[in-house]
């Protein structure tokens, strides 16, 4: 369990987190997004026990991470945010160094040390000084010591910031096998991983939470949750079209973009038009090449939102 | 006391993966022989003793020290793996004392190396090989007082130039506190408080133990002055770790 209550960090001339509480539990993949500056980062060193809180508490396991600041960190894995290592350092020594400090010894320690080897894929590197990789091989790196203790509390910043889309969806994999038994909190800016990964998010803006909901319930606060997309196939077709719809009485607004020959019709609220539409089509004879119903879009909330 | 020896470790072998531990010592032990034989005139004195070789060590170590400290923590803090090691489950204390240990292991082994000047005034004479021990141990103190020193100002900035700037003159103060030229500063001071820095002097209580004479309260006071700066070391890391 990862608890805050009204945890706050100010500096000489700002705020970077304001009375931010919220409670976290097994299970749970928690999503933390905002814009840059906005505090997540902050939020999260004050849980991996890196900066001091002014005020407010928090704790990992019932830890608190002032006074227990051993046993919190214990059970805590933590990827800083840009993965920082010892870049002179071999990437199996580095491990090794980890998993000292993290008292793993005997047959556990190799047990440990081949599995996160073998699952961020770093055989062909072990021997490599960590400053001669990739990006997204010292991402691997970091991702390996944060996990190499097996901790039940994961606390990971921007876990696939700078690696390529097949490392991103290896890295989306290996969070969700740990979902399952573990408390898992990430920031990102990317907001499919949201959908992909995260079963909460919280958004965080100016240092406050504006937003603590499912992705789903997220997505439904935009003005596109219901709404309807249709791509024409005759472009020709689309002024004629777009008028129809916009007659339509729970339709509010039509959107075209006539480079995609795209509609996308929005709902008054809570009027679903998805039949309306279907039939509206087949007798005006439109030709579609597409036609869904759209969930809402993260992208558009999170700009509401955050604005 | 485990941790502390893990981050020693690491730490010793970081500056052997790099050209700067095999620079550091070949520039030290050629300066230390340099000044011996040039400056010091160990053949000419005529006497089967190290005190040329030992007097110069204050001088050498002004510069050389801090920058093997320099680099202690403003280079965490740089990289940012300063996050990365105080977010292992360690308290700060153990990553100070094992960084500060393995910069001073370090040392002791560059110093260590200049065991051919003994071995030469033992086959040319019959040297007092007490007194050249107990030099060798004041010689060690005083590295260690002025690495204590180092280790606090790296900790106070991110930038190494900086960090050895202040570590020289830090400890360039600390070295000739006896001498007019840091009392005169003082000037107007007490007299009292005038003897209290001219006894924080590094060069009196060297001078002491290097002629043989190991007197508890030199080596207290070499050992009071490493805690106090390793604990000001903590307490600059404790306050600005984040910055």
């Amino acid at each position: 369990m990862i608890r805050t209550e009204h945890l706050s960090k100010r500096y000489a001339s700002l705020v970077a987190v304001d009375d931010v509480s919220f409670q976290v539990g097994p299970g749970e993949v928690l999503g933390f997004l905002g814009p840059n500056g906005a505090g997540k980062s902050t939020t999260m060193r004050m849980l991996a026990g890196f900066v001091t809180p002014t005020s407010g508490k928090a704790s990992i396991c019932g830890h608190d991470v002032e006074t227990e600041p051993l046993r919190a960190k214990a059970c805590l894995g933590y990827l800083p945010e840009g993965a920082p290592s010892y870049g002179e350092m071999s990437v199996l020594s580095f491990l090794e160094f980890i998993a000292d400090l993290r008292q793993l010894t005997g047959e556990r320690r190799k047990a440990r040390l081949d599995y996160v080897i073998g699952r961020l894929q770093l055989e062909k590197v072990l021997g490599q000084s960590i400053d001669t990789l990739s990006k997204g091989f010292r991402r691997r790196v970091g991702l390996a010591q944060a996990v190499i203790h097996d901790p039940p509390v994961l606390i990971l910043d921007e876990p696939t910031d700078g690696l390529d889309p097949n490392q991103k969806h290896e890295v989306r994999t290996l969070i969700n096998e740990m979902a399952r038994e573990k408390i898992i909190i990430i920031s990102t800016h990317i907001l499919e991983e949201v959908d992909a990964v995260c079963n909460r998010v919280i958004i965080i803006a100016r240092g406050r939470i504006v937003a603590d909901d499912t992705p789903q319930g997220l997505a439904a606060k935009s003005r596109y949750h219901n709404a309807v997309s249709l791509r024409l196939d005759d472009a020709g077709q689309l002024q004629a079209a777009r008028d129809a719809i916009a007659a339509l009485p729970s339709v509010a607004e039509v959107e075209v973009s006539e480079r995609e020959a795209r509609l996308t019709a929005l709902p008054r609220s809570g009027a679903t038009i998805l039949p309306a539409l279907s039939e509206l089509a087949a007798r005006q004879g439109l030709k579609l090449k597409e036609l869904h119903l759209e969930s809402g879009r993260l992208d558009e909330v999170f700009r509401a939102i955050t604005a | 006391m485990r941790n502390v020896g893990i981050i020693m470790r690491r730490e010793l072998r970081s500056y052997f993966a790099t050209p700067l531990a095999y620079v550091f010592i070949l520039i030290f032990l050629v300066l230390a022989n340099a000044l011996t034989f040039f400056f010091g005139g160990l053949y000419e004195r005529g006497q089967a003793d190290l005190l040329p070789f030992f007097n110069f060590h204050p001088w050498l170590y002004l510069f050389l020290v801090p920058a093997v400290a320099m680099r202690l923590w403003a280079e965490e803090r740089k990289t940012g793996s300063i996050e990365l090691l105080l977010t292992q489950p360690i308290t700060l204390w153990q990553a100070v004392l094992g960084k500060y240990f393995a910069a001073w292991l370090f040392i002791a082994i560059a110093l260590a190396l200049t065991f051919p000047i003994w071995i030469t005034v033992n086959y040319l004479g019959d040297p007092d090989n007490g007194v050249i021990f107990a030099a060798y141990l004041g010689s060690l103190m005083l590295a260690g007082g002025f690495l204590a020193i180092g280790s606090c100002m790296s900790a106070l900035t991110r930038n190494q130039v900086v960090a050895f700037i202040l570590g020289v003159v830090t400890c360039f103060v600390f070295l000739l506190a006896g001498f007019p030229l840091v009392l005169n500063l003082f000037g107007w001071l007490p007299q009292a408080l005038l003897d209290a820095i001219a006894s924080l002097s590094f060069l009196t209580h060297f001078e002491s133990i290097a002629k043989g004479v190991i007197d508890i309260r030199d080596l207290l006071y070499f050992a009071m002055l490493i805690g106090f700066f390793l604990l000001a070391t903590t307490i600059a890391l404790d306050v600005r770790k984040a910055d």
